[in-house]
């Protein structure tokens, strides 16, 4: 008798809720698995370290960065930069300023330029995804058309090489910071908006979309509680993901000279730009910047990437 | 008067380069306050599409509805969409086959209980709360305020469903249409589910329709029952003498090849023969034809009508069942299954 009861004891322990088990949600779970992915881990510090030194970046960078206290010590005829010794860990650039203070400061550039252009993109995406995808799936025919037309121009825009796009939107608006905001920004409008159609389509032709439907939900409400937020964990992917894409392409702009740089706020791709005129003397004036911009852009690769494998339900357990 | 009266409930699905596809063909039935109803047959019998479309959740591209179902005065099918989500939730409600994917995974059950309330009864804020722990509580669910705020991946497949039945009778509706609301469930959750929704309904005086494939659901549950096949109603009748006394040869098959406890070790279990797939086109003949084992000359020379007899009983066959044939196999299907305990006393004492 006792092992028969003990054995109904132990299930009705393992079945019974736990008492910390509160009211978790998705991202809770996603977030727990998460914490168990070294990938995720390694991306989540770069992205913390690079987020920290660009907050902090005045604070540790020991000079000025147009500060040309070395010129004298420098001759771009004999290609002679003085290296990496005490006072510049990373050495001396053409001008005679200090790599490393220009290293830290650009990383403020990037990180600005990467996450308002970001923001931009997927306000304005989601905006035009939303509505489209809300038009498409619940409105009948007359959505159908807006959804139609709407998609039509946004193919036209997604069709368009995203640099190109950019260095167009660049032009267009003339050299300046918020110019590279707006351009990269735009490039990511599309994809955001089929992105998040998508999402929000697959989403709409779900059993709970079915149930809720049938106890009368209005469909202004099956969008915005069921529809939505269900639809936004590839959108939030897609988010991590487009803020290394925005920072290559801040980079990319400012290498082709539409950046808006001043001595003052040094930037990745325009150190990379300059670099080129003496990589037959001092090949690390390109490899520094270089390396920040990979790294950067990994961190955010791999936060992304992991945080798909943890929003994907087909994934789990 | 009848609550629900479908008439010649047909539905056809049109697809660009493939025939159009009747998956309903002229269904008749009535429904009265308070009465269940069953609609069984085996999948791809249209009896999932028949509610659907009685609850006009059919795609509206490609789909033709055509026919009637008056509820409450109200042709159902006729019915402008706005006044038809007015209808739907508050006067008629329905419950879906896997509770799970019927939920909304990221939005707490609280949530989506008290959007109905909202929707239809205009409760908001704590009072919307109060009354929908109390609805969890009236299904069985224990600690209600607690698993408000629970999300779905949180409780069990039963107490899922049971969340999802408490929506559905959340505004007291005059008719449920639960479709298999069982198939997603264990055995044991399945009968306290069915429990469940028996004392609801005899509660409120609910009339059901339940759509089902398991005949014991049905013996168990309904007072009328049609037993469908390729989209129309082959054998219509009251729950004791459709058991009693089957007559349609499907509905014999049916009952028939339900696996007994009582059946002699080893004994092979009687299908059907063939599958769903091999029907004929009700326009030529019987659609069960081609799988009945009687068969005859007549079955295919023009779709059978539908014969009723003076006791209510209805069948779609011209060659139907003997009643020595249909007692042979409804007889033991009736007798109560010997529990175990009766059957074997000897051996519960000695464990």
């Amino acid at each position: 008798m006792s092992a028969k009861t003990d054995r109904i004891d132990r299930l009705a322990e393992l079945t019974a809720a736990r008492a910390d088990e509160g009211g978790h949600g998705l991202w809770y779970e996603a977030f727990k698995r998460l914490r168990r992915n070294p990938m995720a881990i390694a991306g989540a510090v770069i992205v913390l370290v690079f987020v920290l030194i660009a907050i902090l970046a005045r604070v540790l960078a020991p000079y000025e960065p147009d500060a040309q206290t070395w010129l004298g010590e420098t001759s771009t005829a004999t290609m002679t930069f003085p290296g990496a010794r005490a006072g510049n860990l990373l050495g001396v650039d053409h001008l005679g300023r200090d790599m490393l203070s220009r290293l830290l400061i650009g990383s403020q550039q990037s990180l600005l330029v990467g996450v308002v252009a970001t923001v931009l993109g997927f306000s304005a995406g989601a905006l035009l995804g939303g509505v489209s995808g809300a038009c498409l799936g619940l409105f009948g025919t007359a959505g159908r058309r807006v959804d139609a037309v709407l998609m039509r121009f946004n193919d036209m825009a997604l069709a368009v090489p995203s640099l190109l796009l950019a260095v167009s939107v660049a032009t267009l608006l003339g050299q300046s910071l918020i110019t590279v905001m707006i351009a990269v920004g735009v490039t990511q409008v599309p994809v955001f908006a089929r992105l998040l159609r998508g999402s929000m389509l697959a989403q709409s032709h779900s059993d709970y979309v079915m149930a809720s439907t049938a106890l009368g939900v209005r469909k202004s409400r099956i969008v915005l509680n069921h529809i939505l937020p269900n639809s936004l964990g590839p959108v939030l992917v897609q988010v991590t993901l487009s803020l290394a894409t925005a920072i290559i392409e801040a980079a990319g702009l400012s290498f082709l000279g539409l950046g808006g740089v001043d001595a003052a706020h040094p930037e990745w791709g325009f150190m990379l730009a300059e670099s080129q005129q003496y990589l037959s003397g001092a090949l690390r004036f390109a490899v520094y910047p270089a390396t920040a911009i990979i790294v950067t852009a990994l961190g955010f690769t791999l936060l992304g990437e992991a945080l798909r494998e943890a929003l994907d339900p087909k994934l789990r357990k | 008067m009848a609550l629900l009266e479908v008439e010649d409930l047909a539905v056809t699905f049109h697809r660009r380069g493939t025939e159009p596809v009747r998956a309903v063909d002229g269904v008749s039935f009535t429904v009265a306050e308070g009465q269940v109803v069953g609609l069984v047959g085996e999948s791809g019998c249209g009896k999932s599409v028949t509610s659907l479309a009685l609850m006009g959740l059919l795609a509206k591209r490609g789909v033709t509805v055509t026919g009637s179902a008056r509820f409450e005065e109200a042709d159902l099918l006729q019915m402008s969409p706005s006044s038809m989500r007015d209808m739907r939730g508050a006067r008629m409600a329905m419950i879906f086959q896997d509770p799970l994917s019927s939920l909304n995974p990221v939005v707490p059950i609280g949530l989506q209980v008290t959007e109905v309330l909202q929707r239809h009864r205009e409760l908001r804020g704590d009072k919307a709360r109060a009354e929908a722990a109390d609805l969890l509580d009236r299904v069985g669910i224990p600690d209600p305020t607690r698993r408000l705020k629970e999300y779905p991946h949180q409780l069990s497949g039963g107490m899922r469903q049971r969340a999802l039945i408490a929506m559905a009778v959340a505004c007291r509706p005059r008719l449920l249409i639960a479709d298999e609301p069982t198939t997603a469930l264990d055995v044991t959750i399945q009968a306290q589910i069915l429990e469940l929704l028996k004392d609801l309904v005899a509660e409120e005086g609910t009339a059901l329709i339940m759509i089902t494939h398991d005949l014991g659901v049905v013996a168990g549950l309904c007072d009328e029952i049609n037993v469908m096949y390729a989209g129309r109603v082959v054998e219509a009748a009251s729950r004791r003498p459709l058991f009693a006394r089957p007559v349609h040869p499907y509905s014999v098959g049916l009952l028939a090849s339900i696996p007994r406890l009582d059946a002699p070790r080893g004994e092979k279990l009687t299908p059907i023969p063939g599958s769903v797939r091999d029907n004929i086109a009700w326009a030529d003949g019987c659609a069960f034809a081609p799988r009945c084992t009687h068969a005859v000359e007549a079955c295919v020379e023009g779709p059978p009508e539908l014969t009723r007899t003076y006791t209510g009983h209805a069948y779609r066959c011209v060659n139907p069942v003997s009643r020595e044939e249909a007692e042979a196999v409804a007889a033991p299907a009736v007798l109560p299954t010997p529990s175990l305990t009766e059957a074997t006393p000897s051996e519960e004492e000695s464990s």
